[in-house]
């Protein structure tokens, strides 16, 4: 114990400020206001990997590291779509799990907030469209914030986030 | 091992990694399986290429791995409705294989599960997307997917279903367990949701710019999927990196292991309830990835490795920086291994925990480094040492317990020995250039590259098309052979402990999605 206790005291708090909102990378305008007196600064997020090659989902975890302290602004990541004010989706939406976002999408409840993360999830990226692709996110649910990169930084899909819960 | 009292006699391809390729006819393919199989060798890949814009059908590509290293075996299959002998007999993982290269390509087994493997129901079964003839960007409306489990029945026998959209940040696949009480019966999974149609995108890009799309096979593999295409690549076209580029391949290669192992160190401290190795692993790793953008302009190497060398050199001043790093990191990853093997209810979880007894391990063909621990001692970087890891004898790093005790020991041990291999490489960087040119590729040149990547070998089988084009091009990930194995694993486990162990595998959905 003494030694857990030690390491705690040595690292010390490495927490980093977030970053602003940036419109630029809002794609469309919805229900704002009524998100924000329901929520504040309380934030439920469902993560849905829709066919990613993963790079997406390590920098979406890194946000769980000291240095950003996602739960530390009243964000946190939850286990089911039924509890999530938000959807965080990566990937091109791949032919395979067109049926499982769609219907994640559907038995999230209303207001809801969709944010696509990465390239691929923002225009389909490396892989396109195809025979077993979809292409991005907005082509199969509607997606309130993309947030480009490959993969995005911590920092670039915190402010995405931030983005599509702030006011206009 | 010597094949030519089976009429086998292949022939070396050029490269830096040991691989030789044979044409064989069905009955030649049976035998030299079974003689590798008999040695103790291994099945690493088996695809599928159409071969009719030559006037041919089919050719069924088996690569084998024995003691001399990779092994390929091409057999012709001539018709509409192509059959080969079923391999998943005498290797149990080419069950899955067989079946993705019945769903991409249209040849079947003559026997083993008649299930589909990748094709789910969003096209029909008669669509075999890697057909010269089939349009990529063919589309049809999804149905509703009707997959045969096996069934599992008996008294309080009951399933829970689980995924494709899993409760945590990863990957989409779907299990299905069998279970009494909390104890599990039988685990299937079912994947190939991630399946976005990489082969058949491959064949639609420049020979040179495939390195992109290899880089984001796997996306925590970037840095061994492109070092395998650019190593494919280059033996087909004659092209030699310098020494300083493959220095800092293998950088690029060993911090990726690094990144991947302490991350992974983390999750499984959290998932046995030990949230302070989760904040401190975590802290170690985002550390590394701010030095990788700090020293290359990337945070995870998805474009870092080219045709020819890599995309950018490193400078002097981050070449200290990276430097002076190494100790540092190595006494905090020393000391929390300290923590980590002195708390009592971590090792409790962590100890007897899906263990792969080493005999089924050897039976299964578990490989990488959830092989290694259960005493599958192989590790490309020792067994067959290209440049520059010919000069830096690498200490391979194995264990017999077989449970996630043993891959938390390994992974602790492989990220001190990559420490140690980043601080060879950053003392003993060459100097000159970065990059080589890399002459265009004669048409139907054939290249392989095969890297120890962070989970195991990942192979690159690349073949050149006409005007710098890809005429085919197979990307293998180890999880292929790994993923059947964790069914195994979890077998008497209590359902609780199934994602320790699945985290203590980690293995990938996108990769053997594809």
């Amino acid at each position: 114990m003494i030694h857990i206790l030690r390491q705690i005291v040595r690292t010390g708090i490495v927490s980093e400020a977030p970053p602003p909102a940036d419109e630029a990378l809002r794609l469309r305008h919805k229900l704002h206001d009524e998100i924000l007196r329901l929520l504040g600064r309380a934030l439920c997020i469902r993560q849905v990997d829709a066919g990613s090659c993963n790079g997406c989902e390590l920098e979406i975890n890194a946000l769980n590291n000291p240095y950003y302290n996602l739960e530390g602004l009243g964000i946190k990541f939850v286990a089911s779509p039924r509890h999530a004010d938000l959807l965080l989706v990566t990937g091109p939406v791949a032919k395979n799990m067109e049926t499982a976002l769609l219907r994640t999408y559907d038995a999230t409840p209303e207001p809801k907030l969709v944010v696509a993360v990465g390239d691929c999830g923002c225009t389909g990226g490396v892989f396109g469209q195809s025979y077993a692709s979809c292409g991005n996110v907005a082509s199969v649910i509607p997606v309130d914030v993309q947030v480009p990169g490959c993969p995005p930084s911590p920092t670039a899909i915190l402010q995405g986030i931030v983005t599509a819960v702030s006011a206009r | 091992m010597a094949y030519t009292t089976l009429g086998v006699i292949p022939a070396r391809l050029p490269g830096p990694v040991p691989v030789r390729r044979c044409t064989v006819d069905a009955r030649q393919l049976v035998a030299v399986c079974g003689a590798v199989r008999q040695a103790g060798g291994l099945l690493h890949a088996l695809w599928a290429s159409d071969e009719s814009d030559r006037g041919a059908g089919q050719l069924l590509r088996v690569a084998l791995q024995d003691a001399a290293g990779l092994l390929i075996l091409e057999l012709p299959l001539a018709g509409d409705a192509p059959m080969f002998p079923d391999l998943s007999v005498l290797f149990p993982a080419a069950g899955r294989m067989q079946r993705a290269a019945r769903d991409l390509s249209g040849v079947r087994p003559q026997g083993g599960d008649a299930r589909p493997w990748l094709r789910h129901a969003g096209w029909p079964e008669d669509f075999h997307p890697l057909r010269k003839d089939a349009e990529a960007a063919s589309a049809w409306p999804v149905r509703q997917e009707r997959y045969a489990f096996v069934p599992v029945t008996g008294d309080g026998v009951h399933e829970i279903p689980v995924g494709p959209v899993h409760a945590g940040i990863i990957e989409p696949g779907h299990f299905r367990f069998s279970v009494v009480g909390e104890k599990v019966l039988r685990l299937e999974q079912r994947l190939g949701y991630a399946h976005k149609g990489i082969e058949k995108r491959f064949e639609s890009l420049p020979i040179v710019e495939g390195v992109r799309l290899a880089a984001r096979v796997s996306g925590d593999s970037a840095a061994a999927f492109s070092w395998a295409y650019c190593m494919a690549l280059e033996a087909l076209s004659g092209a030699a990196p310098p020494p300083r580029a493959l220095a800092l391949r293998a950088l690029h290669l060993e911090r990726e292991r690094l990144a991947n192992h302490l991350g992974d160190l983390g999750a499984l401290g959290n998932d046995a309830g030990f949230a302070f190795g989760l904040s401190q692993f975590l802290r170690l790793k985002e550390d590394l990835l701010r030095a990788n953008d700090a020293a290359f302009g990337q945070r995870y190497p998805m474009d870092a490795i080219v045709p020819g060398g890599v995309a950018a050199d490193l400078d002097e001043p981050n070449r200290l920086r990276l430097l002076g790093e190494v100790a540092p990191l190595a006494e905090q990853v020393e000391r929390l291994h300290a923590i980590y093997d002195d708390h009592a209810g971590v090792q409790d979880r962590f100890m007897a925990c899906g263990r792969v007894e080493p005999e089924l391990a050897a039976q299964l063909g578990l490989v990488g480094m959830a092989g290694r621990a259960s005493q599958q001692l192989r590790d490309l970087r020792c067994d067959h040492p290209h440049a520059p890891y010919d000069a830096l004898a690498v200490n391979l790093c194995g264990h017999r317990g077989g449970d996630v005790a043993a891959r938390v020991a390994v992974r602790f041990a492989e990220a001190l020995e990559s420490l140690r291999l980043c601080r060879l490489l950053l003392e003993q960087l060459p100097g000159g250039a970065v990059r080589a040119p890399v002459p265009e590729p004669q048409p139907r040149a054939f290249g392989v590259g095969w890297v120890e990547g962070w989970r195991g070998p990942v192979l690159v089988a690349l073949e050149a098309g006409a005007g710098g084009a890809i005429r085919r091009c197979h990307a293998h990930d180890p999880s292929w052979q790994n993923w059947p194995v964790l069914e195994h694993a979890v077998i008497g486990n209590i359902v609780p402990d199934f994602p320790l162990i699945n985290k203590s595998f980690n293995l990938s959905y996108s990769g053997q999605d594809l």
